[in-house]
């Protein structure tokens, strides 16, 4: 027997993109603010030194989507929207262009003549907005300006159905794009039909709750975060409307990077979902601490942290929030169909280690005394951006 | 715009979406409220506790303790005897346990008697005068905000130092003199004229006196007793008499090496403990129901057995001779009262206390018009006023719950009714606000924080010396403490309804202000609303 030899080129194993950094990150993106109250988990908190709280808590924030847009009411994909864009921006201190697909996120933020967005937007088609980003960044490459940061973005239908070959080669020749994917699970837009991100035995105008296997079939449907990793890009990572502090610090990490990066949030549909408005937030929350939606990071294909469950629920109280999954419940409850989906939320939970660990509990620490009645609640301005640090 | 500027190729202007006001959409919209916390709704002294909560947790004492002090003179005091059912009510309970709200009074009191924090005197002086009989909680909290109120307040006492029950009836150990002593000055330093042993036995004569109006707050000092049949040498004496005595005698009473309490209070225990801190080797409290029946408070239960106090439940004393007492072993009937078994036993015994509740001397208001007295106590209305105009009472007198803090919560009532009385208008109180139930939270937004516990003496170590049982919070973990309240329906600054407004229609104002809706795009989904941690906002139907 031999000992297989390291060879010299262990670092750069990765298979697309040359040199694999000697160490991952080992922490996840988001250090947990220690502090009791809400500050670990609230948008923000007036006990909290400026540095820790989140980008959305400032009123001096891009709101890249402001006001007016034409949005359903409690849509997840604008808050999802803005809560990435605001904190692009301010990891790209204001110096960034938005390509966006055709999607709900175009067309309610833009019809003619009104925009909402208060950022560099660029919108071209549904299925190209990848490739309309890769040239954004190469010309901006040829005109020598590496100051620019570029985003594209836009809902499960134009990421993981049609604009996926776009997207695929951007992610083969590692361009220097941070692509957003909003994924509400269906296109929405047009009427709810069913896309590559639809979770079996959902309903949709396309899959209707009727006979044998009501809602869309298992086997199907593509999970794009672990598509994305298997390009072996430096940075995939979910996230989710309901864990603010995570989103914002996982777009500052995949801004302080170069190459090609993918960020798929998750963003509940009121319409398209069958919830109230008001629980855009908390139907998400069930669907993370279902573990049926994992929270997670890789980088170069590899995995490097995930974000525990905190307090598990099981998978029919995510489903039953929803009038997309009723028909599991009534007339015949189908416990079958309960079970699968179980399952599939279990083996999340095993495969990205989301195992309830609570909350570590916090003690006493005073070392993050806070100015006392901060003046900042106004006139809040971040130091400085992120350190960009190439990673 | 100007069409000769436009960058090439772009013919269009651009419109922002601020034209297109969404708040027409609306059906329902968000309002911020303030609701009444539970541990607020729940403190018989009125105590705003969300509110010094609030300045604790930033760290700001004074201000936290400057808002007790606009409702009760005595945190450092509370902060010891209070039974605080603001933490039986408390909302965290539901989710951990219960904010420990009276450690950290008792943090804010300590810290203003060490750093000599005071109020001012009254700078407007009305130059009405009233009179307060007793200087017990009741009499000096009302003599307090009297005060405040700029009148000229002289409290009288029967007894030689201030204080009533707080000193002659809670032992030291559980109340250190140089905190109740602290606490009193204070208020004697904002111009309160204090009388002792001045007995009031006369009030008319004491009304003639020019006083404009009177509040009374005698308390209840009368141990009441039981017939035993007893031979002449038993020694027996009531539990109010002997803890008096305690304080004020120089040679403490000795009840010998064996002493039988009688009684299921918190008195009952009291003299159980301060017998076995007066060198007795065994205290036996004598109950005649179970321990669940107890009226005494389970910590106190618990805190005498550590210090190996006995309890001896199901009995009663039918006899006591010199050195023993037959006691009488008692069931429960189906509704849960004792009856008699028929089954005795002996007692070794050297004296028996007698703990069996306390009566007010009303004595002195025989033959004053207007003031009716039923089942013992003084009968006032809602604005605690006897039927005799401009005399009012309140406390152990009155018909309440007899504890500090509800002695304490008369006394501010009074005050605002007799200053009103003094004014020639009727004080009317600010309506409340609804409760903010535990179901308006969205308990997600709370990390997990254990309760701090303050320490105790070991039980042996304690049960031998007067020094104080339990101590208090260091400042980090006062400010833990304090760092685990909910804020219940009061906002708390934060911003997740800043945060999670899809149509960033949230704005903040300023932290005194807080946020404000734009309604000119807010949709009314709700999610400021669901998301809200502490339940401040609501929804209301649009007009």
């Amino acid at each position: 027997m031999t000992t297989p030899e390291t060879t010299d080129l262990a670092d750069q194993a990765g298979f697309h993109h040359g040199v694999v950094p000697d160490v991952l990150h080992t922490e996840p993106a988001a250090a947990p603010v220690k502090f009791y109250q809400v500050g670990s988990f609230a948008v923000g908190n007036r006990l909290l030194p400026l540095e820790v709280r989140s980008v959305q808590s400032d009123p001096n924030r891009t709101n890249a989507l402001t006001s007016g847009h034409r949005a359903c009411q409690g849509c997840g994909e604008a808050l999802g929207a803005r809560y990435a864009l605001d904190a692009a921006m301010h990891a790209a201190k204001g110096r960034m262009v938005a390509v966006n697909a055709t999607g709900c996120l175009e067309v309610f933020s833009t019809p003619y003549p009104e925009t909402s967005w208060r950022v560099a937007w660029l919108h071209s088609l549904f299925g190209n907005a990848p490739a309309v980003a890769s040239g954004v960044a190469a010309a901006y490459k040829a005109m020598g300006r590496d100051d620019i940061r570029v985003v594209a973005q836009g809902g499960d239908g134009g990421t993981v159905d049609i604009g996926f070959g776009c997207l695929s080669g951007m992610f083969e020749r590692n361009d220097d794009v941070l692509y957003i994917c909003y994924d509400n699970e269906a296109y929405m837009n047009t009427g709810i039909q069913r896309s590559g991100a639809t979770p079996p035995a959902a309903r949709t105008a396309t899959t209707q709750a009727v006979g044998d296997e009501p809602g869309n079939v298992f086997g199907q449907g593509k999970d794009l975060p672990r598509i994305a990793m298997a390009h072996e890009i430096p940075y995939v990572a979910t996230a989710s409307v309901d864990n603010l502090h995570d989103l914002e610090a996982k777009v500052h990490r995949a801004m302080s990077m170069k190459g090609a990066r993918y960020i798929h949030v998750l963003v509940p549909c009121p319409l398209g979902w069958g919830t109230a408005s008001s629980a855009t937030v908390s139907v998400a929350r069930l669907a993370t601490q279902s573990g049926l939606f994992p929270i997670f990071e890789a980088e170069y294909g590899e995995v490097v942290s995930s974000v525990p469950i905190r307090r598990r629920v099981p998978v029919e109280d995510y489903l039953k929030a929803q009038k997309r999954f009723a028909h599991l419940f009534s007339p015949t409850r189908r416990d079958d169909v309960i079970e699968r989906l179980q399952a599939q939320a279990d083996r999340n939970i095993r495969r990205y280690n989301l195992l309830p660990q609570g909350d570590s509990p916090e003690q006493p620490d005073l070392t993050d005394q806070p100015p006392r009645h901060d003046p900042a609640f106004t006139s809040q301005t971040l130091p400085t951006a992120a350190e960009e640090t190439s990673h | 715009m100007d069409h000769q500027h436009k960058p090439f190729a772009i013919t269009l202007d651009v419109g922002s979406s601020l034209a297109n006001q969404t708040g027409t959409w609306r059906t329902e919209r968000p309002i911020y409220v303030d609701l009444l916390p539970p541990c607020n709704q729940a403190c018989p002294a009125g105590e705003n506790i969300q509110q010094w909560l609030f300045h604790a947790e930033e760290g700001d004492y004074q201000a936290a303790w400057r808002q007790i002090m606009a409702d009760n003179p005595f945190p450092a005091i509370m902060g010891r005897v209070c039974y605080h059912p603001c933490q039986s009510s408390c909302n965290r309970a539901e989710v951990d346990e219960a904010v420990g709200i009276n450690a950290v009074e008792r943090f804010l009191g300590d810290e203003a008697l060490a750093k000599g924090w005071r109020l001012d005197p009254p700078t407007e002086l009305t130059g009405k005068r009233v009179l307060v009989v007793g200087a017990g909680p009741s009499g000096l909290s009302a003599a307090y905000h009297l005060r405040r109120f700029g009148h000229e307040v002289t409290v009288r006492d029967a007894g030689p130092m201030a204080g009533g029950m707080m000193r002659f009836g809670i032992p030291s150990y559980r109340l250190p003199r140089q905190i109740l002593d602290g606490e009193v000055q204070r208020i004697l330093d904002l111009g309160v004229t204090l009388e002792l042993e001045h007995k009031v036995e006369d009030l008319e004569g004491a009304l003639a006196e020019g006083f404009d109006a009177v509040f009374l707050a005698v308390g209840a000092h009368i141990g009441k007793r039981a017939y035993i049949p007893a031979g002449e040498s038993a020694k027996i004496l009531d539990a109010v008499s002997y803890l008096h005595d305690v304080e004020t005698e120089d040679e403490k009473p000795m009840l010998g090496r064996r002493v039988v309490v009688y009684g299921g209070g918190n008195t009952a225990i009291d003299a159980a403990r301060t017998a076995k801190r007066l060198g007795a080797e065994e205290a036996i409290i004598v109950y005649r129901r179970t321990r669940d029946k107890m009226p005494a408070h389970d910590f106190e239960v618990q805190e005498a057995e550590e210090e190996g106090i006995l309890l001896k439940w199901l009995s009663t004393i039918k006899h006591v001779d010199d050195g023993k007492m037959v006691v009488e072993k008692m069931a429960l009937d189906e509704t849960g009262f004792p009856q008699p078994t028929g089954e005795f036993e002996e007692l070794e015994a050297d004296s028996l206390v007698l703990a069996l509740g306390q009566e007010a001397d009303l004595g002195f208001l025989d033959g004053v018009a207007g003031i009716s007295v039923e089942d013992g106590v003084v009968s006032v209305d809602g604005s605690m006023m006897t039927g005799r105009a401009g005399v009012f009472a309140g406390g152990d007198m009155v018909p309440a719950e007899r504890t500090v803090t509800v002695a304490v919560g008369h006394g501010k009532k009074a005050a605002r009714h007799i200053d009103a009385y003094l004014r020639g208008a009727a004080y009317q109180p600010e309506g409340k606000h609804p409760v903010a139930t535990f179901d308006r939270l969205t308990t997600w937004y709370y990390a997990d924080a254990p309760h701090q516990h303050r320490a105790h003496l070991e039980g042996a170590r304690r049960a031998g010396t007067f020094d104080e049982v339990v101590s208090g919070l260091t400042e980090e973990s006062a400010q833990f403490e304090a760092r685990r309240c909910m804020s219940c329906g009061n906002c708390f600054a934060c911003d997740n309804c800043f945060g999670v407004c899809p149509d960033n229609a949230v704005k903040k104002v300023d932290i005194a202000k807080g946020y404000a809706i734009d309604y000119d795009y807010c949709k009314g989904c709700g999610l400021c609303v669901a998301e809200c941690p502490c339940g401040s906002i609501s929804m209301v139907p649009e007009e």
